[in-house]
């Protein structure tokens, strides 16, 4: 099954949200740059874990991949086809391959529907079951993803936040995807019974060789669940890498400020080391700063990082970052990389000239 | 970390704690004889997953839980004072004045509808006798504490012109507005991302080293805990299953709930396991609660004996406060734990 | 602030322009409204009636009629059909009646409504808040004529507490103003203080659990400055969007019914007899005072929403 080609392709994916303003006519005054030249690959199988903080854009991302939210401008291939300019109907027979799972269990699963129907439902509007065979189908479902048959007659209400969660996965898994965008499927959990919602995922990722790409804010859960990792910042891509290089060599000041922020459940490491706590908050997407957006909180920047947006530079590995003065990189890394396909239109054509000192001192 | 002062006894000390609420269904007994002690300046962090009891615990502590459908039995003694039998009138001079508290959702603890300096103010003008004036300046002094950015200028802001973390600040900044001895943090970080998060933590260690502040955090992130308390307890199902120093319960932990709660963690400081260890099933409904041990039904390790309900006691023959609800022999868990979960990986015990 | 007053002020000349087009299009649709046929009298024949049509501009397209009316309306030249009387004038005599009474209700319903809807929520499910549930619930099932029957009999005809109707205006004698207004005050706060009751005591409740008001709590307020400051202010913002609503929708024809029955010469009673007469002059006039005061009262209600809640105040703010 599995060759050279993507299951998914974005290439310089924007969406931006028009703010409308005026007294008999509107016109735009400003617009939020939600998602602002975003391209990213996923393979079949793999899972892509994309982090950032509150209004980075990444579910506004995972929106606009799934043509839920029209893009502003890019491409979103699936399987070699173009999504973007697709009409609703044109999608239909791809949205069966494309599945969502929501953060929120409590609202994304509808109170007034039993679960049999809820997770039945996808099949029904298909046309791919019905009758026996569909009740038959959905209890197997949700003995897959360890609920029993006998919860087909319950309402949503009637479960505790992870059996929902389970429900919304059933109802994901129901036509087969080949690919699943999850945006925050733990975070309202708690954590014991976040550990059995990832083994799940992780679980019917092997039987069904499913991708994900899986938005979190928590990057212990990405860490555990990603093969790549991509960060995200202000709406751009400002490190992607395979997820032990991101968490062990950080390339980009922002990730290594990211995991330097998460506290460790290990009282010695806590007391030696000295986390790297930022300055101010995350700038509006409504203005975004010029040149690298995250120059103004950045611990490194100089001149050029406020004059000039970064390339997203290849360093080989696939390790892929946006900055003019790139962290822990080995010696010679800065000789061989070259400025990646996956660059933003607008970025500066020049290479970093030298990697920035890992060991600035901060706290300033 | 700061020192624990142990000068005249404990500031704040709660002694077999049960709350009830009346329910269509019954009881739901959200607090099961919770006991604790809290020492001046010292940190204490209670740790649990959502419904286990810890933020009822701390609202009862502030006399926030008192409504006609609530049964609230046991004391709770702050510098030598009963806050349960209390009136409503001694209670309010103890709220914000000597006990203040902070929440978890800064976007919804703060009025919408009032000017962040005003809201600040008005808890200074209902203890002390000063002037509109005054009120505002200490506000903007206050503001200026928590590291607001021109805060004579951002004390006329409305709450929805902050940013999640400022309005967690601005929390915090009316907190300290009448210099407390106690602060409760009820899961102050949750709702904020995680730099922002790192801000509020550093803010809160400093006002503990600073100011000599006992603080209360509750907070289901161990990561949180051991960034920042001296001692911990951990809850399940409205009890305290287990307590003891920070150092006990993340390098000696005892009970198999906790071996749990640290196993199934995803850890940035450890190799990534093949597969997260979890723990099995729900957490039970508190209106019926199980028989004997409450983590039986869940526990991998449960046996006979657990259908009777162990006592929290040291269990170690130490002379340490480090206690647990577990009828496992220590020797038992040591062997246990390790298979069980990661606990104890690569750091020394204490 | 100011565009955004502009733009609703835009809004409410097109909202009103509507109006008056729909209302002028049914009166021209519906059956036995020629009014040419019903002046010239019942046995008229075909030239009178035509020369009756002529002289109104009748036998003009209807745009053409439109417009000429709505110049009338504005320049204060309308005449009805039935009585040659100047309608504009005829409206602005009923101004102070109609607003006396609008106004002198609305105060009574807001201020029982705040005190009952107050009660009931802090005596949530105790004794006070069932009767005051029970009282409500009787308000707001009490029809208008009836009660005003009910009122006018036993206090005016039975007792003679009260005067049996009429309007003595304020100018001339502010106690028999108030006295000769008492019952009709009543009669149409009663339904508005048991509905606002009811939605101010569930606002409230709702309010109650708002973390904020635990904030309030734990910073030491008492009871009734949590109450009052943060429960009750905010509990009243969606109550001061509705009442401006209905008090637009009372001065601009909710009155009709109390005004007739107390006979209250007001705008409500002249537009009674219109409709009565199915006269279109005065009820074109009559149609667009109410939606005028109905959309200025929108407008009002946007614009202190906004000082309200200053979250509105910004609109269109980023995501």
């Amino acid at each position: 099954m599995s060759n050279g080609d993507p299951l998914l392709e974005v290439s310089h994916l924007v969406k931006h949200f028009p703010i409308k303003s005026g007294i008999l006519l509107e016109r735009e005054v400003a617009r939020v740059h939600a998602v602002d030249d975003v391209s990213l690959t996923l393979h079949e199988g793999e899972t892509l874990g994309l982090v950032g903080e509150s209004g980075c854009g990444k579910s506004t991302l995972c929106r606009a991949i799934l043509q839920l939210i029209r893009p502003t401008a890019g491409s979103v291939k699936f399987q070699g086809e173009e999504l973007v300019g697709r009409s609703r109907k044109e999608l239909q027979p791809l949205r069966r391959e494309m599945q969502m799972i929501f953060q929120d269990p409590f609202a994304s699963l509808n109170p007034r529907k039993r679960v049999g129907q809820i997770v039945g439902d996808p099949l029904r509007l298909h046309g791919l079951a019905s009758g026996d065979a569909l009740k038959r189908r959905v209890q197997e479902l949700l003995d897959r993803v360890g609920l029993s048959g006998e919860h087909y007659n319950r309402f949503p209400h009637e479960f505790s936040g992870g059996q929902r969660q389970r429900i919304g996965i059933a109802r994901a898994l129901a036509l087969q995807p080949k690919l699943i965008i999850a945006d925050e499927p733990v975070s309202a959990l708690d954590v014991s019974i976040q550990a059995q919602i990832i083994n799940l995922l992780e679980d019917l990722q092997d039987e069904f060789g499913l991708a994900y790409v899986f938005v979190a804010h928590d990057l212990g859960v990405v860490r555990h669940v990603s093969d790549r990792v991509a960060v995200m910042y202000l709406g751009k891509i400002v490190e992607t890498s395979p997820g032990a290089g991101l968490y062990e060599r950080p390339i980009h000041p922002y990730s290594t400020a990211l995991l330097s922020a998460v506290p460790i459940p290990d009282p010695e490491e806590n007391r030696e080391r000295e986390p790297l706590v930022l300055d101010g908050d995350v700038p509006s997407p409504v203005d975004p700063p010029s040149g690298c957006r995250f120059h103004t909180r950045c611990p490194w920047a100089t001149d050029v990082c406020s004059e000039l947006e970064p390339p997203l530079v290849n360093y080989g590995s696939g390790r892929l970052a946006a900055c003019h003065h790139p962290l822990n990189l080995k010696r010679g890394a800065l000789s061989k990389a070259t400025i990646s396909e996956e660059s933003p239109a607008g970025a500066a054509d020049a290479l970093p000239s030298e990697p920035g000192k890992a060991d600035l001192p901060v706290g300033a | 970390m700061s020192p624990r002062a142990t000068a005249s006894g404990p500031l704040l000390s709660v002694k077999d704690l049960e709350v009830g609420f009346a329910t269509e269904d019954g009881l739901l007994k959200a607090v099961d004889g919770v006991s604790f002690e809290l020492a001046r300046g010292e940190v204490l962090g209670i740790v649990g997953e959502s419904g286990c009891g810890k933020s009822v615990t701390a609202q009862t502590v502030m006399g926030l839980t008192r409504s006609s459908n609530a049964r609230i039995s046991g004391s709770v003694e702050f510098n030598g004072a009963d806050l349960i039998e209390a009136s409503d009138d001694d209670l309010r001079k103890v709220r914000g004045e000597s006990i203040a508290m902070i929440f978890q959702d800064p976007m919804t603890s703060l009025n919408p509808v009032y000017k962040v300096g005003k809201q600040i103010a008005e808890q200074i003008l209902a203890h002390r006798d000063v002037s509109d004036k005054e009120a505002r300046d200490r506000a903007i002094e206050l503001l200026r504490d928590v590291g607001i950015p021109h805060p004579e200028r951002r004390i006329d802001d409305y709450p929805y012109e902050y940013s999640g973390g400022m309005r967690q600040r601005a929390m915090v900044a009316m907190a300290l507005s009448l210099e407390p001895e106690v602060l409760i943090a009820d899961e102050p970080t949750t709702a904020l991302d995680v730099t922002i998060q790192a801000q509020i933590l550093t803010l809160i260690e400093q006002l503990n080293r600073d100011r000599d502040l006992a603080v209360v955090l509750i907070t289901h992130d161990l990561g949180v805990v051991a960034e920042v308390a001296d001692r911990v307890q951990v809850m399940y199902a409205g009890q305290v299953v287990e307590r003891g120093t920070l150092d006990e319960i993340f390098y000696d932990p005892q009970h198999p709930y906790t071996w749990g709660l640290l196993g199934s963690l995803t850890r940035l400081d450890r190799p990534r396991p093949k597969r997260l260890p979890q723990i099995a099933g729900q957490p039970p409904s508190l209106l019926s609660p199980p028989g004997g041990c409450r983590f039986r039904p869940r526990c991998p390790h449960a046996f006979e004996q657990c259908a009777e309900l162990p006592s929290l006691e040291g269990r170690l023959g130490k002379r340490s406060e480090h206690a647990d609800r577990c009828w496992l022999q220590p020797k038992e868990k040591e062997s246990r734990r390790s298979v069980d979960g990661r606990i104890g990986l690569g750091a020394p015990a204490a | 602030m100011g565009r955004f007053i502009a733009k609703r002020l835009v809004g409410m000349v097109g909202v009103l322009f509507a109006i008056s087009v729909i209302v002028f299009l049914i009166f021209n649709v519906i059956p036995n409204s020629d009014p040419a046929a019903r002046i010239a009298g019942k046995n008229a024949d075909a030239e009178l009636i035509a020369r009756v049509n002529d002289d109104l501009g009748l036998n003009d397209p209807l745009p053409v009629q439109y417009v000429t009316l709505m110049k009338e309306i504005f320049t204060g030249q309308l005449t009805s059909y039935s009585s040659d009387l100047n309608v504009d004038e005829q409206i602005r005599e009923g101004i102070p009646a109609t607003m006396s009474l609008c106004i002198g209700a609305a105060i009574i319903w807001m201020a029982f409504a705040i005190v009952f809807g107050y009660l009931s929520a802090v005596r949530a499910g105790g004794k006070l808040d069932t009767m005051l549930t029970v009282l409500a619930l009787i308000g707001i099932s009490l029809p208008v004529f009836w009660l005003a029957a009910i009122l006018l009999y036993y206090l005016s005809f039975r007792v003679q507490l009260f005067p049996t109707g009429g309007y003595v205006p304020l100018t001339e004698d502010p106690a028999q103003w108030a006295y000769h207004l008492l019952l009709p005050w009543i009669t149409l706060a009663v339904l508005f203080i048991g509905f606002y009751s009811r939605l101010l005591r569930s606002s409230m409740l709702d309010v109650m659990n708002e973390d904020y008001v635990r904030t309030a709590r734990a910073k030491g307020l008492s009871e009734r400055q949590v109450r009052t400051r943060h429960v009750l202010r905010n509990s009243l913002i969606p109550i001061v969007t509705l009442f401006g609503l209905d008090f637009g929708a009372v001065v601009g024809g909710g009155a009709i019914l109390t005004e007739t029955v107390f006979n209250i010469n007001g705008v409500g009673l002249y537009a009674g007899e219109a409709i009565g007469s199915l006269d279109l002059p005065p009820l074109m006039a009559v149609t667009m005072f109410g939606a005028f005061f109905i959309v200025l009262f929108n407008t009002i209600v946007d614009i202190l929403y906004a000082y309200l809640d200053p979250r509105i105040r910004l609109g269109s703010s980023a995501v």
